[in-house]
C-alpha cells in the first residue's frame, strides 16, 4: 500500500476494457459520456464494437440486454446518476431475466464534485442493491476497479459499478491477489473498532486509522468494495473481534453499505455500529473535499465517530 | 416453414390454413382467459393473425430446440398480450396445449406476461411497455456482430408507443441502419383506460416513423393476404429498420369484445364466453 499516488478509479474501468479486447464477445455501449467514464479509449482502438447510444440510457440498458440475450458481454456505461434514469429497465430487462449486462455509473457520490446535487449520486448502491441477481461494487482505486471489471467476465449475473471522478489516493499494488467479487479486504489491523468503508472513502478511512492510531486508537481498515454480495463471514469475524463497527461511504446512510452491514448485524450478531454517510440529504456545487466536510463524511468525521462509540463501552 | 403442412400450398390455400390455425388459436385465448379469469384478450384477438402468420410462414425457428442460436428473435414487447402468444407457441409445438392451462397459475409456464425464464420460445421478458424494440435493437447488433441473417421482429401496440424510451430505440435503430431489425405494430386503437385518441392524439403514426428514417408499409391487420406479404416485405427490406403498420380490430372475431375498451384486460363472464365459444366455431 503506497497512498502515495493519485489515479481515478474510472480508469480501472477504461483500462480493464482495453484488457478484455481480446475476448470476441465483449461490446462496450456509451450514452454519450466515453470521455467521461473512460470507454473512450475502448472505442478508440475498438470502434466496430462500441455501440453509440446517444442521449438514452433506457435504450441503452436495453440493447445491452437484448446483446446478452444472444452470447455477447455487454459493458455499459454512463454517470452513475443516469444509470438511474434507466433504473425499471434494468430491473425488469436484465435483473429479472438474469442477464450479464455490466453497468458501470461513473462521477458517482458527492465526491464529483462541482456540478452540485443533481449529478452526485447518493443512492445508486442502495437502488441496485435491492435487486435480485445484482451484484454492486463500489471500489477505492484505479487498480481495484481494473482487476474486479475484469473479473466480471467470470459471473454469470449482472452488476453495477460505481467508480469515482477524482482522483483518490491508489490503494492497491498492481495484481493483488486479495482482490476477488465478493470478499472484502482488511487494509489495516486493530482491536479497537473496524471501519468498513467503500470506494472514496477508503483511502480517508486509512487517513483516520492513521490519526486514531496517534491518539492509541487501533482500527481495523476494510475495503468493501462488493456492497452485494454482502461478505458476511468478514462482518461477523470483524463484529466479534472489534465489537465496534463503522461504515464509511460517499452515499446516503440508507440502504448502501451501512445499510448492508447494519441489516446483517442486527440479525445475526447484534453491534454497536456507526454510520458515516450522507444523512438523507441533498448535496451542492463544492469541490470534493468541501462537499465531504460539508456532508460530514471527511476524515474528521470518521475519526468522531470512532470517537463517539467508544465513550458508548 | 415450421409447419410443413403449409409447404407448396397456393396463396388462396395458404390464407385458408392460416385462418383456420388463428381461429383455433381465438378461441384458446378466449378460454386462457376466461379460466384464469383475468387477463387481456382483446390486443390478444387484435394480434392473432400477425402472429399466426408470422410463426407460421416466416420465422426461422425450431420448436423442438428453442434456444437454437441462430434462430429468427421475436419480441411480444407489448407483453400483457401472451395469450395470443402462448396460443401460437403450442400451435407451432414448442409447448403443449396442455400448458395453456397453467395461464396465471402458481407453478405454470405461462406468466400473466410473456417471460423468457418460463416459456419455451419466448425470446424477451416483456410486460412493462417500452422495453421491446431496444432489446430488439440489441438482438439485430448481435446478429450483425455474429455475420448471421438471423432477422429480429418486434411486435409493438400504438398505445405502447406513447413510453418516451420507443422514440429512442426507433433513433438508434436507424442510427445504426439496423436492416436485420423489423417492428409489427399492432394499431388496435385502445388502450387500457379507453381509445388512444382520448388518451394521447398521435396524429400520423406512419409519418412519424418515416420522420424517423424507417421503411414505412401499412397493411389490414386481419386481411391474411396482406399480412403475409407484408411480412415478406418486412425480410426482404434489409436497407435500415423497417415498420410493418399493421390496422387491427381490438377483440377482433368475439363481436362483443371488438373495439371495445372493457375487453383490454377483463375476462368474459359465463354468458359471454360461450357466446364467444359460438362465434368462434367451438
Amino acid at each position: 500500500m503506497n497512498m502515495t499516488e493519485l489515479a481515478a478509479s474510472r480508469d480501472g474501468y477504461g483500462n480493464a476494457l482495453i484488457s478484455m479486447s481480446g475476448d470476441p464477445k465483449l461490446v462496450v455501449l456509451e450514452a454519450d459520456l466515453g470521455k467521461s467514464t473512460k470507454s473512450c479509449w475502448f472505442r478508440d482502438k475498438f470502434p466496430e464494437r462500441t455501440v453509440s447510444c446517444g442521449i438514452g440510457e433506457q435504450n441503452m440498458m436495453l440493447v445491452a440486454a437484448g446483446l446478452a440475450s444472444s452470447g455477447f458481454k455487454p459493458f455499459a456505461s454512463t454517470f452513475a446518476i443516469f444509470t438511474e434514469r434507466a433504473f425499471e429497465q434494468v430491473r425488469n430487462g436484465i435483473c429479472r431475466p438474469n442477464l450479464p449486462v455490466h453497468i458501470c455509473g461513473s462521477h458517482g457520490g458527492t465526491h464529483t464534485g462541482t456540478d452540485g446535487s443533481s449529478a452526485q449520486s447518493i443512492e445508486d448502491l442502495a437502488i441496485y442493491r435491492s435487486l435480485p441477481n445484482m451484484v454492486v461494487m463500489h471500489p477505492c482505486d484505479d487498480v481495484s476497479t481494473e482487476i474486479l471489471t475484469k473479473k466480471l467476465l467470470e459471473i454469470k449475473s449482472p452488476s453495477y459499478t460505481r467508480t469515482a471522478r477524482n482522483k483518490t489516493p491508489r490503494v492497491y499494488d498492481l495484481d493483488d491477489s486479495r482482490i476477488q467479487i465478493g470478499k472484502g479486504v482488511k487494509l489495516r489491523s486493530g482491536s479497537d473498532v473496524a471501519i468498513i468503508a467503500c470506494g472514496v472513502m477508503v483511502s480517508k478511512s486509512l487517513e483516520a486509522a492513521k490519526k486514531l492510531s496517534e491518539r492509541g486508537i487501533e482500527a481495523t481498515v476494510v475495503d468493501m468494495h462488493t456492497i452485494k454480495p454482502l461478505d458476511e463471514e468478514l462482518v461477523h469475524q470483524l463484529a466479534s473481534e472489534c465489537k465496534l463497527i463503522v461504515t464509511v461511504e460517499d452515499h446516503s446512510v440508507i440502504g448502501g453499505l451501512g445499510g448492508a452491514v447494519a441489516e446483517y448485524l442486527s440479525e445475526n450478531i447484534p453491534t454497536i455500529l456507526r454510520r458515516v454517510g450522507v444523512r438523507d440529504r441533498f448535496g451542492e456545487s463544492g469541490q470534493a473535499e468541501e462537499m465531504l466536510e460539508l456532508l460530514k463524511i471527511s476524515t474528521n468525521d470518521i475519526i468522531d465517530s470512532v470517537l463517539e462509540i467508544k465513550e458508548k463501552v | 416453414m415450421v409447419l410443413s403442412r403449409l409447404n407448396g400450398l397456393g396463396d388462396d390455400e395458404l390464407v385458408g390454413e392460416l385462418n383456420e390455425i388463428a381461429r383455433k388459436c381465438r378461441i384458446e385465448i378466449v378460454k386462457m382467459v376466461y379460466r384464469a379469469q383475468a387477463g387481456h384478450p382483446g390486443g390478444s384477438l387484435s394480434e392473432i393473425d400477425l402472429l399466426t402468420a408470422l410463426y407460421s410462414t416466416q420465422l426461422r425457428i425450431k420448436p423442438k430446440e428453442p434456444k437454437w442460436h441462430d434462430r429468427d428473435r421475436f419480441i411480444l414487447s407489448k407483453g400483457h398480450a401472451s395469450p395470443g402468444m402462448y396460443a401460437i407457441l403450442a400451435e407451432m409445438g414448442f409447448i403443449q396445449h396442455t400448458d395453456l392451462e397453467s395461464y396465471r397459475v402458481l407453478g405454470g409456464i405461462c406468466q400473466g406476461h410473456v417471460d423468457m425464464k418460463f416459456t419455451p420460445g419466448v425470446d424477451f421478458s416483456a410486460g412493462s411497455l417500452g422495453m421491446g424494440l431496444s432489446f430488439g435493437i440489441g438482438c439485430a447488433l448481435a446478429s450483425r456482430f455474429d455475420n448471421s441473417e438471423r432477422e429480429c421482429y418486434v411486435m409493438l401496440g400504438d398505445g405502447e408507443i406513447q413510453e418516451g424510451s420507443v422514440w429512442e430505440a426507433m433513433m438508434a435503430a436507424k442510427h445504426h441502419e439496423l436492416g436485420n431489425l423489423n417492428v409489427i405494430l399492432d394499431c388496435n386503437r385502445i388502450q387500457n383506460d379507453d381509445f388512444v385518441e382520448s388518451q394521447m392524439r398521435m396524429f400520423s403514426i406512419p409519418d412519424k416513423w418515416i420522420s424517423f428514417g424507417w421503411n414505412v408499409k401499412e397493411i389490414d391487420g386481419h386481411d391474411m393476404k396482406e399480412i403475409v406479404e407484408g411480412l415478406r416485405w418486412l425480410k426482404e427490406n434489409n436497407e435500415g429498420p423497417s415498420v410493418l403498420i399493421a390496422n387491427t380490430i381490438k377483440g377482433k372475431g368475439v363481436s362483443y369484445m371488438e373495439n371495445n375498451p372493457k375487453f383490454h384486460g377483463a375476462a368474459p363472464n359465463e354468458e359471454q364466453y360461450e357466446m364467444a365459444m359460438k362465434e368462434l366455431g367451438e
